[in-house]
């Protein structure tokens, strides 16, 4: 039983680190640089989808299945999604905010219907089954695997949150801010504010897109539905509720909310008849949806609101000195 | 090419063009995009097709069709009172969101998030409240009437594509040649300016929401009569709405219903050349086609 117990809890933790990857390139895109992105299911499903095509084994039905190592579809996937982003970042970034918001909005709804449609690259709405899992050779051990699996996801997320935490106070990362809190100062001091925000649009975006594939990997399986809004939703309350401008917010916040989710997910399944559950799933994506609006009405720094930091030579100052603060600049 | 493909076209491009005029509003006044106008689409039918559905109950006469339509006397009843309740939904979640999010004033950029997830929590409401399960207003099937040069429309879509013409002409008038109007059109130029001016902004932004709401009513029981009422209906009309603000260049309204009138022939002719399951791609690439070469939109004036 507490073998069982143990392993669940692998898994869960395991999907919420992906879940944490996401968030953390969004946060690169929204809590550093402000950039609204609305279509985070469809690049996230790109990178899915490039990484399975290119380690899955040979299939007569579709193009590919080039069989390759699993850490070359990671990449891969990751530099497709930031190229994607770059397109659509140099396309709307220099219009105004929301065409961004807009033009995301289209890409998910186009990914959507190219992973559906273009059957001959993505099976169609089958799906791409077959995905190689890290370790399936201990598969038949569920606690060995889910820890090794939940190893790799806990050393991906700690490696992503030390180079971000490293490029937020580096010389880019201030600039990301200062274009977001004044991008009059900014340009008056000769920052290219277009082609910062680009940078780190694409960058998020990479960071989705190796989050999609480090998913697709440790389910095994992608298809079409599980890149629908809904996905979008779930990370902006994730990254919302954590605290956006703050990475470890954004994986707490993605623990958190990945928690509640399942939990009320659990619920549901318990709580209602059959016949009636398609209808309570509804109710559970309604919660979500006012809890977000009253975070953000009530509180819209979240639960780590952003830390003010200016370089790690000087160290954390600001407004507000948390216990937190001090430690963490010793640590850098 | 089938010529049946430019009534179509035109048809839903109307639709499309009454929800984009609702956009358009809202985006030059309260100066945000609104990712839940969709659902004020959605909830317009599903209202509408629940008083339309109660009054039948209380007298079958209400529901014997008028003439060559398909629909009785209760769904023009349901229509009126839907207009005015879907303007209420509006002037709710404008007062519990919108409006507290405005008073704070934080970035625009926190209102298109709130109205992202306004619009996923609204039309989960409608999935829990009328199931996925598609409605239908009447079930009776109409004879297309040929109108010559092998195109053929129904009795219903004729009339819909009627009272679309004269509500753009209608709001056009009211923007241009009334007060409220030269109010609402001061305040997107500059609102505090307009402030100063003795406008009074919030009586103006009440307008808006009125008016979207309605247009955005009359668009989804159009889509309900013509096709079917579905909880995403709104979520699928979205991105050609978005396209079609922009294209008709944020704030003007014939610009929107032109430019819905576009994204809609578009994406008709699009599937009689590419086939239907790219329909949804048009809207998109005539997005990105704007925003490359003109963003400011067919008449929008650069910024």
């Amino acid at each position: 039983m507490s073998v069982d117990l143990l392993s669940y809890g692998a898994f869960f933790l395991t999907m919420a680190l992906t879940y944490a990857i996401i968030c953390l390139g969004l946060n690169v895109q929204w809590g550093q640089t402000g950039l609204f992105n609305v279509g985070i299911a469809g690049f996230v499903a790109v990178g899915a989808y490039v990484s399975a095509l290119l380690t899955t084994p040979e299939d007569p039905a579709r193009l590919g299945g080039f069989g390759l190592p699993i850490v070359v579809g990671w990449v891969g996937g990751a530099v497709a999604t930031g190229l994607v982003s770059f397109l659509i970042g140099a396309l709307t970034i220099r219009l105004r905010a929301d065409y961004l918001a807009i033009a995301t909005f289209g890409v998910a709804v186009v990914v959507q219907l190219a992973v559906l449609n273009l059957e001959w690259i993505t099976g169609g709405p089958f799906g791409i089954g077959f995905i190689p899992r890290p370790f399936a050779d201990q598969a038949g051990n569920p606690l060995v695997f889910g820890l090794a699996n939940l190893a790799v996801l806990v050393a991906i997320v700690l490696v992503l949150y030390l180079v971000l935490e490293r490029l937020a106070r580096s010389p880019w990362g201030r600039v990301l801010r200062a274009i977001r809190e004044d991008e009059q100062a900014a340009l008056a001091l000769g920052k290219n504010a277009t082609k910062f925000r680009l940078q780190a649009f694409a960058i998020g975006g990479g960071i989705m897109g190796l989050a999609g594939a480090v998913q697709a990997h440790f389910i095994g399986f992608i298809a079409p539905d599980n890149y629908v809004p809904m996905l979008t939703f779930q990370v902006w309350a994730m990254l919302i509720v954590g605290g956006s401008g703050n990475n470890r917010g954004a994986i707490l916040g993605a623990v958190l909310v990945w928690g509640i989710w399942a939990m009320s997910a659990a619920a549901v399944s318990g709580l209602f008849p059959p016949g009636q559950q398609a209808r309570a799933a509804s109710l559970q994506i309604v919660m979500i949806g006012v809890a977000l609006c009253l975070i953000l009405l009530l509180r819209p720094r979240g639960i780590l609101g952003e830390r003010r930091v200016v370089s790690r030579h000087i160290g954390a100052r600001g407004a507000n000195s948390e216990n937190g603060q001090t430690s963490d600049a010793k640590s850098s | 090419m089938n010529p049946q493909a430019l009534m179509d076209g035109l048809i839903a491009g109307s639709m499309i063009g009454l929800g984009a005029v609702g956009i358009t509003l809202t985006y030059s006044i309260l100066r945000f995009a609104n990712f839940a106008h969709g659902e004020l689409i959605a909830w317009g039918a599903y209202i509408a097709f629940a008083i339309a559905a109660a009054l039948g109950m209380l007298s079958g006469a209400l529901t014997t069709p008028i003439g060559p339509f398909s629909f009785g006397w209760a769904l023009v009843i349901a229509t009126v009172v839907a207009i005015v309740l879907n303007g209420g939904l509006a002037l709710l979640v404008d007062a519990l969101l919108f409006g507290r999010l405005r008073s704070q004033k934080g970035a625009i950029i926190i209102m298109v998030m709130a109205s992202f997830g306004a619009a996923l929590t609204l039309r989960s409401l409608l999935e829990f409240i009328f199931t996925a399960q598609p409605l239908y207003f009447s079930k009776a099937l109409q004879i297309a009437l040929p109108l010559g040069g092998g195109i053929r429309a129904t009795p219903d879509q004729l009339l819909s594509l009627g009272v679309a013409a004269l509500l753009v002409v209608a709001v056009h008038l009211l923007l241009s040649r009334t007060p409220i109007g030269r109010a609402m059109r001061a305040v997107s130029e500059n609102p505090q300016l307009a402030g100063v001016a003795g406008i009074d902004v919030r009586r103006v932004i009440r307008v808006v929401w009125l008016l979207g709401a309605a247009l955005a009513c009359v668009a989804g029981i159009s889509a309900g009569l013509l096709v079917q009422i579905r909880p995403q209906m709104g979520l699928d009309l979205l991105l050609p709405l978005f396209a079609a603000a922009i294209l008709g260049g944020i704030g003007s309204v014939p610009g929107a219903m032109i430019a819905g009138l576009i994204v809609g022939l578009s994406e008709a002719f699009a599937v009689q050349l590419i086939g239907a399951e790219w329909r949804s791609a048009v809207a998109f690439v005539i997005l990105v086609l704007v925003l490359l070469f003109r963003p400011q939109g067919l008449f929008g004036r650069a910024q």
